[in-house]
């Protein structure tokens, strides 16, 4: 388990983090969400004992990250914002190198080796050197450095900046892979990759903890607000809003415009209310055409939480 | 300590990899040879006369061989986000700056192995001992590794290479100069500050000549030992900032 007390980073006079208290259980997956400067940098640096904190305590598994800092670099993985490569190196001599460095022995990263490469993917170029490599590789490479040692914690910030699409699905896959065998705290400003890869968010806005908890938890809290959009043929807008407007959860009907063949709602609700919306436009014997959430879960909780100056960032 | 030798081999085979260092080396080594070819070899010269001029500008070299051997060593790690891995394994501080040392070191000693060619024709062609080498390229050896401490140190200071470099050279300088300094002011300060020459007091008038004195190689380690430890403490104080 990781634990983190009050912890808090100035620099110089500066607060960037905290205080802040959260904690990480085994076997989970967390996200660190937060806009950019909001800590997530300096929260993960702490974690992973790259940085001390000001104030405050962060336990890895028992161990004081200020205290005995050795002990729990041993227990973590490490993918930095930029990943730590030499260019000059080939992947196997550069993971060999990380490798004993974390303290393994010659022959365990021998043993290792097919492994890591297999599962971040790096097979075909495990020879080649790292400075002839795609940024998608050398990201795989960074994540392939923070696995070599087996750690029980893979801290991974920001792991698919820089990516392109394809790059972004492939290392997603590669993160659900990770999460089988190790507990994994990912920052990022990208609300889908976080939704789609963390059980729990840790949402961060100018150094504070602005919320913890499952997606539904934090969407579930302050009277959440949530917005879906339903595509119908039809031409009478105002009875289809009228039909719409009737449902339970439906707080507000925003004026319909044409698209995908029909005409868009865009609905505010105080509960997910798509299958009532369904029903209630088939019970009007109006075609539904399509029906979705018009801004993500967790995106009206995101920008509620992280405030309207911040998100307007 | 083991984790010292991880870190010596990757950098030495960096050194070794990389056309930097050999370019170092080569560039040294041409305006060495230069410089004895037009120097130390004119004229009719007693063959210790020889070695002294030798020695004399040799030191030089060696002592720029150190700073420009070692001014990017921290520095680049920074600049290039590789040093993220060091600092977040179990890794001391200590290990990370003497694996780096030790490995320009050794590269140091290649320079300085490769330039032996200059006083063996000097013995060959003349009378000199070999111990009067041997003294002579201990202090290159301590000047060398000196000026490699001060390079490491300053590039713990700062990314940025250049930086790096400058404060290294300006560091050397001083030191190597303390005793022009000392000359004008008055005891008891005079007597101090000669003391703590790198060059004039401590190289000259020992080294140079084939004299070992105890207490200048003491000097030398003492100042090894001194910047090594700046450069650990300044990246320790790093992890607060």
């Amino acid at each position: 388990m990781i634990r983190a007390t009050n912890v808090s980073k100035f620099y110089g006079g500066k607060r960037a983090l905290g205080p802040v208290s959260f904690e990480i259980n085994p076997g989970e997956t967390v996200g660190f969400l937060g806009l950019n400067g909001a800590g997530k940098t300096t929260a993960l640096r702490i974690l992973a004992c790259d940085l001390r904190p000001s104030g405050g305590t962060v336990e890895v598994g028992g161990v004081d990250a200020v205290a005995d800092p050795h002990e729990v670099r041993k227990r973590i993985g490490f993918l930095p914002e930029n990943p730590p490569l030499y260019t000059d190196m080939s992947v196997v001599d550069y993971l060999r190198f990380a490798g004993e460095l974390r303290g393994m022995s010659a022959n365990a990263v021998k043993k290792r080796m097919p492994d890591v490469l297999e599962i971040t993917d790096l097979s075909d170029v495990s020879n080649d050197f790292i400075g002839t490599l795609s940024h998608g590789y050398r990201q795989r490479v960074g994540v392939a450095q923070a696995i070599i040692h087996q750690p029980k914690f893979l801290i991974l910030d920001e792991p698919t900046r820089g990516l392109d699409p394809v790059q972004i699905v492939e290392m997603r896959n590669l993160i659900h892979d990770l999460k089988q065998n190790h507990t994994v705290l990912i920052s990022s400003h990208i609300l889908t990759e976080i939704s789609q890869t963390c059980d729990r968010l840790l949402v961060l806005g100018k150094g504070e903890l602005l919320g913890k908890g499952t997606e539904s938890e934090l969407a579930s809290t302050k009277g959440d607000i949530r917005q879906i959009t339903v595509t119908v043929r039809g031409t009478d807008k105002a009875a289809i809003t009228k039909v719409l407007a009737a449902i339970e959860g439906v707080t507000k009907v925003a004026e319909p415009y044409e698209a995908g063949g029909g005409q868009l709602f865009a609905l505010s609700t105080n509960k997910d209310c798509r299958a009532e919306v369904s029903r209630a436009v088939v019970e009007a014997k109006l075609d539904l055409l399509k029906l979705d959430y018009s801004r993500s879960e967790l995106e009206n909780t995101f920008i509620r939480l992280v405030g309207g100056a911040d998100a307007s960032n | 300590m083991r984790a010292t030798s991880i870190i010596f081999r990757r950098e030495l085979g960096s050194y070794l990899r990389s056309p930097i260092g050999w370019v170092i080396i080569a560039v040294l080594l041409l305006v060495d040879g230069i410089l004895f070819q037009a120097f130390a070899m004119r004229g009719e010269q007693l063959s210790a006369v020889v070695l002294e001029t030798y020695f004399n500008f040799s030191s030089m070299f060696a002592a720029a061989a150190g700073v420009l051997l070692s001014f990017r060593l921290l520095a680049e790690e920074r600049q290039n986000h590789s040093m993220v891995l060091l600092t977040t394994s179990p890794v001391r501080d200590t290990e990370i700056v003497l694996g780096k040392f030790l490995a320009a070191l050794t590269f140091l000693a290649l320079f300085l192995v490769l330039s032996l060619y200059m006083p063996l024709l000097i013995k060959v062609n003349g009378k000199i001992s070999g111990a009067q080498i041997l003294v002579g390229y201990l202090g290159l050896f301590l000047l060398g590794a000196t000026g490699l401490a001060v390079g490491l140190f300053a590039s713990a200071l700062t990314r940025y290479q250049l930086i790096a470099l400058l404060v290294a050279a300006a560091i050397m300088v001083i030191m190597g100069n303390v005793y022009q300094l000392a000359t004008r002011l008055d005891p008891p300060v005079r007597d101090v500050l000669s003391d703590m020459d790198l060059w004039w007091v401590r190289f000259q008038n020992s080294f140079m000549r084939g004299i070992l004195n105890l207490k200048d190689v003491v000097f030398y380690l003492a100042n090894i030992y001194f910047f090594l430890l700046l450069a650990v403490k300044t990246l320790e104080s790093k992890r607060w900032q």
